[in-house]
C-alpha cells in the first residue's frame, strides 16, 4: 500500500468539516447574552469559543442588573449562518445563561464603542489632530504640551475611520472597550 | 448537611476514594448507614463506576473525591459522562477558602479544569449555600440532555455548620423545554403517512428519556411497519429480536441498516445527533431524504446533516404527541409503498453482513461473542464493554432487549471504561449477571478495581477477548498505515489466571474452541468475580466497515474488499 500523501486541505470530505452543505459566507453578528452574575460565568463564555472554534471579534461585560444579580455580555463575532446558529444554540445550553439575542437579526439595532487615542506630536501635526478630533467629536481627556488623550464614542467603524486618520500623526496608544449593543424601540 | 443532602436526593450509593480535603465529609459517611460508600482504587474508576450505576438505573451517578489528584484523575470519566450525556454528580473536596490561590498541598483549579468537561459547576464558598448548590446539581444533572455536573467545596466549608434546606420544587431557572413543537409534529406526522422509503434511527436519547420512551417508541415502530436502526448508544431500546430491527447503524454497522440510511426518503432521527461514526461522508450522507431530527438539546438540530422537520423535546413527550396525531389522522401509512421498501430491506439483509466461519484450533472473537450470546441471553443479564474491536463485536453479535442494559464508552471512546462501569451496575443490580466484554490492552488500564470487585464480592464477569494486539489500532495500521503496526501489539501480558488469583477471584483460560461453551458456563455459575481469558484469532479484523471518508453505500464487507480503499483523504481522519 502506499504511504500517505496527505495535501493541506485534502480534508474536504473529513468527518470533521461539518458544514459542506451549507451557505460559507461569512456574516458578523452583534450578540448580547444575559448571564448570571456569578464567578466564571466569563470564562464559560470564552472557553466555549476557544474550544469550539469561534470567532470573537469583540467582547464587552459588566453587570446590568444587580438586584437582579445578572450581566450582560455583547459579543461581536463572525461566521458563516450555520455557525452562527450553532454560536447562539451552545451559548443557550450554558445553565447560568438566561437569555441569548441576535441583534442582527433581531430587528434594528444600536451600537457603539467608546475609544482613547493617544496622540503625540508637535507643530501642525498637533494642530491638526485637535481639528480632527473636533470634526468627529472627540473629546481631550488629557493635554502635555506634546501630546492629546482623545476620547470618542460611535459606531466601530468611526472608531476605525478615526483612528487611521490619527495614526500619520502620531498615534502611540489605543484602549478600545468594544462593542455595547441595544435593540431599537421599546 | 452534604450527606443529608444526598439522602433527600435519594442517594443510595456513593463511589469514591478519600484524601486530605474530603475528611469531614467522610467522617460524617462514617456515622451513618443510610448511604453506601464504595471505595474504588483509583478516581476515574468511580466515575465510571457511577456512570454504570447511571445507565444502568436512570438515576445519576454519585461520586465523591478529594481536591487536586483526586480531581484531575476524574476528568476522563467526566468528559466521557459529557459525551454520552450521562447523569452523573460528583463532589470534589478543596482546599480551604483562605488558602485557595497558595499553591497549596493537592490544590488544583478543579472548576477551572472541569468547566468544559461537566454541563455545569460549582465552586461553593459559603457554608449556607451549599444545600441549594447540591439540590441544583442534582437538578441541572438529570434534566434536559443529561450530563455531568461537579462541586467544589473547600473544607473550612465542609467543617463549617449551616442552616439546612430539603429540596424544593425547583426555583431554577433551568427549565429545558420537554414538549415538542405541535405544528412540527404534525409536519412529520404528514410526512410519515407519505413516506416510501422511511427508516427510524434512534439513539441514546431514547434511553435517556426513559423506559416509557423505549416502549413508545416499540407502539409507533409496530404500528407504522417502518424499518428502525440504532447507534451505538441506543442499543436496546428497540429489541433485537423485534421484526422490524436492522441492526446497529454507522462505521461498524449493519449492511442492511446503513444501506437504508443512504436509500432512505424520510430519515426519522430520535435522540441521535449524527455523530461522524454515523454520517460517514457528510456530502453523501443519505442523499435522498426528508430528515427529521428529534432531540432534547437545541443544539445538536442542524450542528452536522440540515435538518427539514425540527423538533425540539424530550423523546417520550415528543413520541408520545406523534403517535396521539398519527392515530387522530387515521393512523395512515403508504403500505404498498412499504412492502417494496421491505422487499429491498431483506435483499440487504440477505448478504448476511456477519457471517463468518469458525474453522481450527484457535477461537474467532465472533464466535465466542456468539457463544457468549447464546449461554447468557436468557439471564438477567447486563454488558459493559471496553473500547475496541471487542465492542463493535458485542454491539454486532449481542442482542439487546431493553434499554438500560448495553454501557459503552461512545463519544469519548475510553478505553478502560467497562470494567470500573461494570462495577457499579452490579452495585445497582447485585443478583443480575453482569459482564465486561472487553480486550486485554483495555482492560489493564483499569486493573486496579480487581480489588474493589473482590472486596464488595461484586460477581462481575470479566470476558476478556485477549489478541495481544491493540485490535482496532492494528485493523488502521493495516488498513491505511501500509501495515507497519507501530506499537499495537501487547507485550509481557500478565497471566490473568494468576492475576484473578491475585486478587482473590477466579482465572479461567480458555483458547480450544472445543472447550469455550463449558468454560463460558464455568463463568456463568461462579458466584463471584471472574477474569475469563479468551485467546482468540489475533488478526481478524471488524467487518463491515465503512471506510473514513466514504458514504454508507460504499461499505466494505470482508477482507477481499480492502486493498487500496482509503485514500488520503479519508486517512486523517480518525
Amino acid at each position: 500500500m502506499s504511504p500517505l500523501k496527505i495535501k493541506k486541505g485534502a480534508t474536504s470530505h473529513s468527518a470533521y468539516n461539518l458544514r459542506p452543505t451549507f451557505s460559507d459566507v461569512v456574516e458578523r453578528h452583534t450578540l448580547a447574552v444575559l448571564v448570571e452574575n456569578e464567578p466564571g460565568v466569563l470564562a464559560r463564555v470564552i472557553g466555549l469559543f476557544s474550544g469550539r472554534g469561534y470567532n470573537i471579534d469583540s467582547l464587552t461585560v459588566a453587570e446590568v442588573d444587580h438586584t437582579g444579580h445578572l450581566s450582560r455580555i455583547t459579543i461581536v463575532t463572525s461566521g458563516t449562518p450555520q455557525v452562527i446558529e450553532q454560536i447562539k444554540a451552545q451559548l443557550g445550553r450554558i445553565v447560568t445563561v438566561h437569555e441569548v439575542h441576535d441583534l442582527t437579526v433581531e430587528g434594528a439595532s444600536v451600537e457603539r464603542e467608546l475609544a482613547m487615542f493617544k496622540v503625540s506630536g508637535t507643530g501642525d501635526k498637533r494642530v491638526e489632530a485637535l481639528r480632527l478630533a473636533d470634526i468627529f467629536r472627540a473629546r481631550v481627556v488629557d493635554s502635555t504640551l506634546e501630546s492629546f488623550v482623545f476620547e470618542i464614542t460611535g459606531a466601530p467603524d468611526k472608531i476605525d475611520a478615526f483612528a487611521d486618520l490619527m495614526r500619520p500623526l502620531g498615534l502611540s496608544d489605543v484602549a478600545r472597550t468594544g462593542v455595547a449593543a441595544l435593540s431599537r424601540g421599546e | 448537611m452534604i450527606v443529608q443532602a444526598l439522602i433527600d436526593q435519594g442517594v443510595d450509593t456513593v463511589f469514591g476514594y478519600p484524601g486530605g480535603a474530603v475528611l469531614p465529609i467522610y467522617d460524617e459517611i462514617f456515622q451513618q448507614n443510610a448511604i453506601r460508600h464504595i471505595l474504588v482504587r483509583h478516581e476515574q474508576g468511580a466515575v465510571h463506576a457511577a456512570e454504570g450505576y447511571a445507565r444502568a438505573t436512570g438515576k445519576p451517578g454519585v461520586v465523591l473525591v478529594t481536591s487536586g489528584p483526586g480531581a484531575t484523575n476524574a476528568v476522563t470519566g467526566l468528559t466521557d459522562a459529557l459525551m454520552d450525556s450521562i447523569p452523573i454528580v460528583v463532589l470534589t473536596g478543596q482546599v480551604p477558602t483562605f488558602m485557595i490561590g497558595s499553591d497549596a498541598f493537592q490544590e488544583a483549579d478543579t472548576v477551572g479544569i472541569t468547566r468544559p468537561c461537566t454541563k455545569h459547576n460549582w465552586l461553593v464558598k459559603e457554608t449556607d449555600a451549599l444545600p441549594g448548590v447540591l439540590h441544583e446539581a442534582f437538578h441541572v444533572a438529570t434534566q434536559g440532555r443529561p450530563g455531568p455536573v461537579l462541586v467544589d467545596i473547600p473544607k473550612d466549608v465542609q467543617f463549617a455548620t449551616g442552616t439546612y434546606a430539603e429540596p424544593k420544587p425547583s426555583v431554577s431557572h433551568y427549565q429545558p423545554k420537554v414538549k415538542g413543537d405541535m405544528e412540527e409534529i404534525t409536519e412529520l406526522v404528514a410526512a410519515i403517512e407519505k413516506a416510501k422509503k422511511p427508516v427510524f434511527y434512534t439513539g441514546g436519547g431514547v434511553i435517556n428519556s426513559g423506559p416509557a420512551a423505549s416502549q413508545l417508541l416499540r407502539e409507533l415502530v409496530k404500528s407504522t411497519g417502518f424499518p428502525i436502526t440504532s447507534t451505538l448508544m441506543g442499543l436496546g431500546s428497540y429489541p433485537a429480536s423485534g421484526e422490524n430491527w436492522l441492526g446497529m447503524l454507522g462505521m461498524h454497522g449493519l449492511y442492511q441498516a446503513n444501506m437504508a440510511m443512504h436509500d432512505c426518503d424520510l430519515m426519522i432521527n430520535i435522540g441521535a445527533r449524527f455523530d461522524d461514526r454515523i454520517t460517514g461522508r457528510i456530502d453523501a450522507f443519505s442523499p435522498k431524504s426528508i430528515k427529521a431530527h428529534i432531540d432534547i438539546d437545541p443544539s445538536s438540530i442542524n450542528k452536522v446533516i440540515k435538518t427539514d422537520i425540527p423538533i425540539v423535546g424530550d423523546v417520550g413527550h415528543v413520541l408520545e404527541d406523534i403517535l396521539k396525531v398519527w392515530k387522530s389522522r387515521g393512523r395512515k401509512t403508504n403500505s404498498e409503498a412499504l412492502a417494496k421498501w421491505w422487499q429491498q430491506i431483506e435483499e440487504w439483509k440477505a448478504i448476511d453482513c456477519l457471517k463468518f466461519t469458525q474453522s481450527g484450533k484457535t477461537i474467532k472473537p465472533q464466535h465466542a461473542l456468539v457463544r457468549l450470546e447464546e449461554l447468557t441471553k436468557k439471564h438477567d443479564r447486563y454488558i459493559c464493554t471496553e473500547v475496541g474491536q471487542h465492542q463493535m463485536w458485542a454491539a454486532q453479535y449481542l442482542g439487546f432487549e431493553d434499554p438500560n442494559r448495553w454501557m459503552t464508552s461512545g463519544g469519548l471512546g475510553t478505553m478502560g471504561y467497562g470494567f470500573p462501569a461494570s462495577i457499579g451496575v452490579q452495585m445497582a443490580h447485585p443478583d443480575a449477571l453482569v459482564i465486561n466484554v472487553a480486550g486485554e490492552a483495555s482492560w489493564l488500564m483499569n486493573m486496579q478495581e480487581m480489588g474493589t470487585a473482590v472486596q464488595y464480592n461484586l460477581p462481575v464477569k470479566q470476558f476478556i477477548l485477549n489478541n495481544e494486539r491493540l485490535g482496532m489500532v492494528r485493523q488502521w495500521q493495516e488498513l491505511l498505515h501500509g501495515e507497519r503496526y507501530s506499537q499495537s501489539w501487547s507485550e509481557a501480558l500478565p497471566d490473568f489466571v494468576k492475576l484473578a488469583e491475585a486478587f482473590g477471584a477466579k482465572g479461567i483460560l480458555c483458547s480450544d474452541p472445543a472447550d469455550l461453551d463449558d468454560a463460558i458456563m464455568e463463568m456463568i455459575n461462579y458466584d463471584g468475580p471472574v477474569i475469563f481469558d479468551c485467546l482468540v484469532e489475533k488478526h481478524e479484523n471488524c467487518f463491515p466497515m465503512i471506510p473514513s471518508g466514504k458514504a454508507h453505500n460504499e461499505m466494505l464487507l470482508g477482507e477481499a474488499q480492502t486493498q487500496g480503499v482509503i485514500k488520503a483523504d479519508g486517512a486523517v481522519m480518525v
